[in-house]
């Protein structure tokens, strides 16, 4: 308990718990994770005879950090309702930031096997220079704060798995597979573009085609999608931390 | 361990009245049990002593911290086992004691060697390694009391912990909180009535959200006038000038609620009549039905 590395092991319990010790017991899972961004991939990349194949091994990465988010709310819930875990945790020394930061990470373990394949994918078929390579792990890290701060935000909410199911189902086609995530935003006709901008991805889909050369947008709508992208990231962050059920009422 | 609690009440979100002014102040430590019916408001009494629910009106001190305002601080000597609580299906016993200890700060090997030291204690070792989900109930319910057996706190909360349990493991688990309540407070609610006379030092009778009672066994004893129960198993046993209180159970058993000077008559009267009975101390049952006989409600 006094151990110095107090933070860190709770943060690693979460880990063990929710991607470690599953991926061991059940490698079934792993196949799961790694589906769900690549049929998409492969269904955009067949439709278009090829041609967006690079903008879609960008947009897989991006689907695969919003279905953390998803994830972590489902596990959260499922952990929080079904188990009672969360209980056992909030009477205890680990508080609502750490497990939850612990959890997120264990999102990022559990797809580590999928990423893996996704970023080879991208420096196979996306050539981007290191710089340009950085830039853009910094945009899909944005969008990774932004799906599992939603995730902890609507697992608080959720009051039994049916609910936390739905909440998955709607997020996911929300957020990654509607949006122009896999595709460029210039195939959506108007008005309906207009309604593309109400989701981050849009922007953070933007921002990593344009690094990549796939795509041209202004300097000034550059800078707009990251400001868009960073608020809305940090006001579900803000709500997250201070609107979430840690305690019950 | 000492714990203060003023006026709590607690109304649900649904305008449910839950709690209703409860005030306790327990220093010692040992087990305080809580029983009552369903609907009482224990498991409510229980959440939120340990910091998962919040009050409508009133305070709580642990250990001189506010329960609102540091229960960060409350938070690092105590553990929970939620009435609901279930194993984790996709962990081993040991994993999931593990991964507990390590949520309660300690190291992966410190960890490691805590837990293969309680499971033990529970006589768990042989089933450490399956996954949580192939064992029986009554061994799901093991690993959860092992997982916070072997955490540190000192202030430890169970609801219904043996709800479920067979007969020896539920006394596996009374011994084992025999040995542990020396230097822990543990707060113990259940439906077994013997468990809560055997373990619990002091015992608190809950009702419609208030304290019916509270207090050792034997000061709950001095509530029934009668000191002792006698069972009578006869259709037609007949006595008569007797200070006490008969109540028929079935056709062919009585209860005698009597003092011990009665109880010495009539025991030499049906021994000679060759009618079979017992007859022990008023117990727990008997005070628990009388206290709450017609579902008195104490304003
Ligand atoms: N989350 C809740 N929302 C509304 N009412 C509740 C909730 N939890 C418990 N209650 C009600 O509060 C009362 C006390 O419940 P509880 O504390 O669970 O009792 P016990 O543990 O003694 O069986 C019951 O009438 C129950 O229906
Ligand atoms: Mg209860």
């Amino acid at each position: 308990m006094c151990s110095k590395y107090h933070a860190l092991n709770q943060i690693i319990a979460s880990i063990l718990v929710n991607s470690i010790y599953a991926m061991i017991n059940y490698p079934v899972v792993l196949i799961n994770t790694l589906l769900a961004p690549l049929s998409l991939l492969i269904i955009v990349t067949f439709a278009s005879h090829g041609t967006l194949l690079p903008i879609a091994a960008e947009g897989a990465i991006i689907m695969n950090v919003i279905s953390s988010g998803t994830s972590l709310q489902g596990d959260l819930s499922h952990l929080k309702n079904d188990m009672k875990v969360q209980e056992m945790i909030v009477s205890s020394p680990t508080g609502a930031g750490i497990y939850v930061t612990g959890m997120a990470i264990s999102e990022l373990v559990y797809s580590i096997p999928t990423l893996s394949v996704l970023v080879i994918l991208n420096i196979i078929f996306v050539k981007v220079t290191y710089l340009a390579g950085l830039y853009i792990c910094m945009d899909v890290g944005v969008v990774f704060i932004f799906s599992t701060s939603l995730g902890f935000l609507l697992s608080t909410f959720s009051s039994d798995i049916v609910e936390s199911w739905a909440f998955s189902g709607i997020l996911s086609p929300l957020l990654a597979t509607i949006p122009p995530v896999y595709y460029p935003i210039s195939y959506i006709p108007y008005p309906y573009r207009y309604l593309a901008y109400l989701s981050p991805t849009t922007y953070a889909a933007e921002i990593a085609q344009s690094a990549a050369g796939l795509v041209y947008i202004s300097y000034v709508n550059l800078i707009l999608a990251w400001g868009i992208l960073i608020s809305v990231t940090f006001f579900v962050l803000f709500i997250a931390i201070t609107r979430s059920r840690w305690v019950d009422v | 361990m000492h714990i203060e609690v003023k006026k709590i009440s607690k109304i649900y979100e649904n305008n449910k009245y839950a709690l209703k002014g409860i005030s306790l102040d327990i220093d010692a430590n040992g087990v305080f049990s809580i029983i009552g019916k369903n609907g009482a408001g224990k498991t409510t009494l229980v959440r939120i002593l340990a910091t998962q629910l919040m009050p409508t009106s009133g305070y709580a001190k642990i250990n001189g911290y506010d329960l609102l305002t540091e229960s960060k601080k409350i938070r690092r000597f105590i553990a929970a086992v939620p009435q609901e609580a279930r194993t984790i299906p996709w962990l081993t016993p040991i994993q999931t004691v593990l991964s507990y200890l390590m949520w309660r700060g300690y190291s992966y090997s410190e960890a490691k060697e805590k837990a293969k030291d309680s499971l033990r204690m529970l006589n768990l070792e042989d089933i450490e390694n399956k996954k949580t989900r192939k064992l029986s109930g009554g061994q799901k319910r093991k690993v959860i009391v092992a997982t916070i057996l072997a955490s540190d706190a000192t202030l430890i909360f169970l609801d219904e912990p043996t709800t479920g349990l067979d007969y020896l493991s539920r006394k596996e688990l009374w011994n084992l909180l025999y040995t542990m309540k020396k230097d822990r407070l543990i707060i113990l609610t259940t439906h077994y009535l013997e468990e809560a006379e055997n373990l619990g030092d002091t015992i608190c009778i809950l009702n419609k959200g208030r304290v019916v009672d509270m207090g050792t066994i034997l000061e709950l004893r001095k509530k029934i006038k009668y000191s002792y129960c006698m069972k009578v198993f006869s259709n037609d046993f007949k006595i008569s000038n007797l200070d006490g209180y008969i109540k028929r159970v079935s056709s062919n058993e009585i209860q005698i609620f009597t003092s011990g000077k009665y109880v010495y008559d009539i025991a030499n009267r049906l021994i000679s009549e060759k009618i079979r009975f017992t007859f022990q101390e008023v117990s727990l049952t008997n005070i628990f039905e009388f206290l709450l006989e017609d579902d008195i409600d104490v304003q």
